[in-house]
C-alpha cells in the first residue's frame, strides 16, 4: 500500500488542479527536501493538492519567535515540525554536564510556547529514540542520560499533546520501532545530505503524517467489516462445526485469532463501527458468538450481521445503507483474496488491506497500515455500537407503521437545546470533522476554534440532543449562526448526524432559530450551501424549508423572512 | 558482471529515478551533463544503485567520485 518515495516524487507531475489546495508548512532542524517532496506526494495518492512552505534550513524557533516571519506570512492550515533527535544529541553532546538536562527542558519550554503562539493546527514529530550507550542499560537509572531524557520527552509532549488542543504528536518513534534505527536511519545519507531519514523510511514518515492532515480533513475509518471463516477464528464454521474450529489460549494457531480478536473489540471500544459480512447460513454463524468460550467479540459487540450465500459487495452496500456512512470511512478484512478484490473492484472507496497467508502475522500487518487514525476522542465514541444496534430496532417499528407521522409521534421524541459549554465542546469539534453529509457549508472546528466562538459575541450557538423511547442519539446537530447586522443572521454552519436523519429535526432546529431571531430583533436569516463531493443530500436543504434563492453569482445564497414564518410541524418536544 | 553491464543497468536507474527514458549514461557523464541530477537526486540513485546490487558503498567513496566510471568502478570491486 505505501509507495516508494521515487514513486511518490513521480506523483508531482501529475495534473493537480482540481484537487482541493490545502497550505502546509515544513519546518525541521535537519534537510526536509525529501520529507516535503514526499508530503506532496502522498498528498496527491490521498486526493490534496499541498501548496507547501518549506522554511529554510533550521530555521525553526526564528519562524515561531518572529511574529512577522515567513511562516505567518503564509499562513498554513497546518504547521508540520521536525526537531531531530540527532541534532538534541549534538546539542546534549556539547552542554556541560550540569546543565543537559535543561536542553530538555528548553525543549519542551519552545513546544509549550509554539502551541501558545498559534492557533494554528501543529503537528509535530516526536522523538526516535538513539541510545548512545553511554551508560548501557544503567542508563535507566541515570537522570541525566541522553536515553532517559529522550523518552521522558516523549512523554512530556503526550501531556501537551492534551493540554493543547492545536498539538498533534506524529508518532514517527513508533514508526522505528516498527521499522528498526538501522533501517530508519542511514549514514551514507547522513553524511552527504543532513538528512537523518533513510529514502525508505521517508514515504513512511509522510504517510504517517498525512493521516493525520486526511483525518483533520474529514477522512477517517468510522466501521471495520469482518469475515468469518478464517478471519476471526481458523477453520469453517459450516464444515468443521464448532468443536472444532481454533480459537483460544492454547497451543497453536487459535491464540492468533484470540489476539486478532482482542483488538477488535479494542477498536469497537474506541467508537469504530463492527460488522459481519460472511458466506454462512446465518444461525450457523452466529453460534460460535453465542456459545464458543474463547469467542472474545460477542453479538452485542456486533452492529450489523449479514451472513448469507449473496455476493459480498451487495452485502457490503446492504450494511452501509443501514449504518449510512460513506464507503471511504469503511475498512473490509477478509482472508479471501477472491472476496477482497471482489469489493475492491465493485466498491470504489472502500478500504480492503491485504492480509497476510498466516494468521500468525495478522495483527503486525495491521498494525504497520495505520487505518485507524484520528484527531478526536470522546465519550461518545463509546456508545457507538449500541447506537446503531437500536438503529436496527427503530427500522423494524418503522416497518409496523403505514402512516410516518405515527410512527415519529410513537417515537416520543426530546430534544435537549442548549448553548456551547464546556461538556458539549469536545463533542461539537468531532462532529464538525465527521459530517460529511448532512454539512451545509462544511466549515471544520477545532476544540480551541469551538471554544473561541463560545466566547465571541458576533456569533449564538446552539447544540441539539435527541432521544427517543428507545434510547439517546447524544449530540446530533449543530447550529452557528454569525450576526451579519441588526438585521441578519447568517447560518455559518449547519451540521447533522445522518443517524437522525428523517426525524423532522431540520424543523425543529429551524423553528429554534427562527425563535432565536424574533427574540432578538432580526429580520432575515441567510443560509448558504457549499457543495462537496460528499453534501448532495443537502442541495436542496433551504428550499425545502421554505427559504427563497437570492440572485448572486454562486447561486447557493438562501434567504428566510423571519416575521412571516410560521413554525413548522414536528414532533419533537424541548427537554 | 563486465563493468558496460553494470553501466547499462546503471543507466536503467538513472532513466527510472530521473524520469527520462532517454538518458544515455556514459563513463565520462557527470553531474553537470545531467540537468536533473542535483545533490538531492545523487544520494537517491546512490541508494537505488545499492539496493539494486545488494550493496553498501562508504560515505567517503560517494564523496569522492567524479564522474559515472567512477561510480561503476566502486560498484565492479563489490561485485
Amino acid at each position: 500500500m505505501i509507495q516508494t518515495f521515487n514513486q511518490l516524487k513521480k506523483n508531482l507531475k501529475k495534473d493537480l488542479s482540481l484537487l482541493p489546495v490545502i497550505k502546509i508548512a515544513l519546518l525541521g532542524d535537519t534537510a526536509t527536501q525529501f520529507l516535503s517532496t514526499a508530503l506532496k506526494g502522498v498528498g496527491v495518492e490521498k486526493g490534496f493538492n499541498f501548496d507547501l512552505f518549506e522554511a529554510d534550513y533550521n530555521q525553526v524557533e526564528r519562524q515561531f519567535l518572529d511574529t512577522t516571519s515567513e511562516l505567518f506570512q503564509f499562513d498554513p492550515e497546518y504547521i508540520i515540525v521536525f526537531q531531530s533527535t540527532h541534532k538534541l544529541l549534538s546539542k546534549f553532546n556539547t552542554t556541560s554536564i550540569e546543565k543537559q538536562i535543561s536542553v530538555f527542558n528548553d525543549r519542551i519550554a519552545f513546544i509549550k510556547t509554539i502551541c501558545s503562539t498559534t492557533s494554528t493546527r501543529i503537528i509535530y514529530f516526536n522523538y526516535p529514540e538513539i541510545d548512545d550507550q553511554v551508560f548501557g542499560s544503567y542508563a535507566n537509572k541515570v537522570e541525566n542520560s541522553f536515553i532517559y531524557q529522550i523518552r521522558r520527552l516523549n512523554l512530556e509532549l503526550m501531556n501537551l499533546s492534551q493540554q493543547f488542543p492545536n498539538l498533534f504528536i506524529c508518532d514517527i518513534s513508533s514508526i522505528q520501532n516498527k521499522l528498526g534505527r538501522d533501517f530508519m536511519f542511514d549514514s551514507s545519507v547522513y553524511v552527504s545530505t543532513e538528512m537523518v531519514l533513510s529514502i525508505d523510511t521517508i514515504p513512511y514518515i509522510a504517510y504517517r503524517t498525512i493521516d493525520i492532515i486526511s483525518a483533520a480533513q474529514g477522512y477517517f475509518k468510522k466501521c471495520l467489516i469482518l469475515d468469518l471463516d478464517n478471519t476471526l477464528w481458523g477453520g469453517i464454521i459450516g464444515d468443521d462445526g464448532i468443536e472444532n474450529i481454533q480459537l483460544g489460549h492454547e497451543l497453536g494457531i487459535g491464540k492468533a485469532f484470540s489476539e486478532f480478536q482482542q483488538w477488535i473489540l479494542k477498536l469497537k471500544n474506541r467508537g469504530i463501527i463492527l460488522a459481519i459480512c460472511s458466506k454462512n447460513n446465518e444461525s450457523i454463524a452466529k453460534e460460535p458468538f453465542e456459545k464458543h468460550p474463547e469467542m472474545v467479540l460477542h453479538l452485542d459487540d456486533i452492529a450489523v450481521f449479514v451472513a448469507n450465500w449473496e455476493n459480498k459487495a451487495d452485502n457490503i452496500r446492504k450494511i452501509q445503507s443501514i449504518l449510512n456512512i460513506g464507503f471511504d470511512s469503511m475498512v473490509f478484512i477478509d482472508d479471501n483474496p477472491f472476496e477482497r478484490n471482489l469489493v475492491r473492484e465493485n466498491i470504489p472507496n472502500i478500504t480492503v488491506p491485504e492480509l497476510p497467508e498466516d494468521p500468525g502475522e495478522y495483527l503486525e500487518y495491521l498494525y504497520s497500515l495505520n487505518l485507524f487514525e484520528t484527531i478526536s476522542y470522546s465519550n461518545a465514541d463509546l456508545e457507538r455500537t449500541k447506537q446503531y444496534q437500536v438503529e436496527s430496532q427503530r427500522a423494524a417499528l418503522q416497518f409496523s407503521f403505514t402512516n410516518e407521522k405515527d410512527f415519529l409521534k410513537s417515537l416520543a421524541m426530546v430534544s435537549e437545546v442548549a448553548p456551547l459549554n464546556p461538556f458539549n465542546i469536545p463533542r461539537v469539534a468531532q462532529l464538525s470533522q465527521r459530517s460529511n453529509q448532512f454539512n451545509l457549508r462544511t466549515v471544520r472546528y477545532t476544540e480551541a476554534e469551538i471554544e473561541a466562538l463560545a466566547q465571541n459575541d458576533q456569533f449564538q450557538n446552539i447544540t441539539f440532543t435527541l432521544s427517543d423511547k428507545f434510547g439517546e442519539h447524544g449530540l446530533i446537530c449543530v447550529i452557528i449562526l454569525e450576526k451579519q447586522n441588526s438585521d441578519t443572521l447568517f447560518i455559518n454552519t449547519w451540521f447533522m448526524s445522518c443517524r437522525v436523519l428523517k426525524r423532522g429535526m431540520e424543523n425543529f432546529t429551524l423553528n429554534t432559530i427562527v425563535n432565536y431571531a424574533k427574540k432578538n430583533g432580526f429580520k432575515k436569516i441567510l443560509g448558504e450551501y457549499i457543495p462537496t463531493s460528499k453534501n448532495g443530500m443537502v442541495e436542496n436543504h433551504y428550499i425545502q424549508l421554505g427559504f427563497s434563492p437570492v440572485e448572486n453569482i454562486n447561486h447557493h445564497l438562501f434567504e428566510l423572512d423571519v416575521e412571516h414564518y410560521m413554525d413548522k410541524e414536528t414532533y419533537i418536544t424541548i427537554k | 558482471m563486465e563493468k558496460t553491464a553494470i553501466l547499462s543497468q546503471i543507466q536503467e536507474i538513472f532513466r527510472d529515478i530521473l524520469d527520462d527514458d532517454t538518458l544515455i549514461l556514459q563513463y565520462e557523464t557527470t553531474a553537470q551533463d545531467v540537468e536533473e541530477w542535483d545533490s538531492l537526486t545523487h544520494i537517491q540513485l546512490i541508494v537505488a544503485i545499492e539496493k539494486h546490487f545488494k550493496i553498501k558503498f562508504t560515505s567517503r567513496e560517494i564523496l569522492s567520485w567524479k564522474n559515472v566510471e567512477e561510480m561503476v568502478e566502486s560498484t565492479f570491486i563489490k561485485l
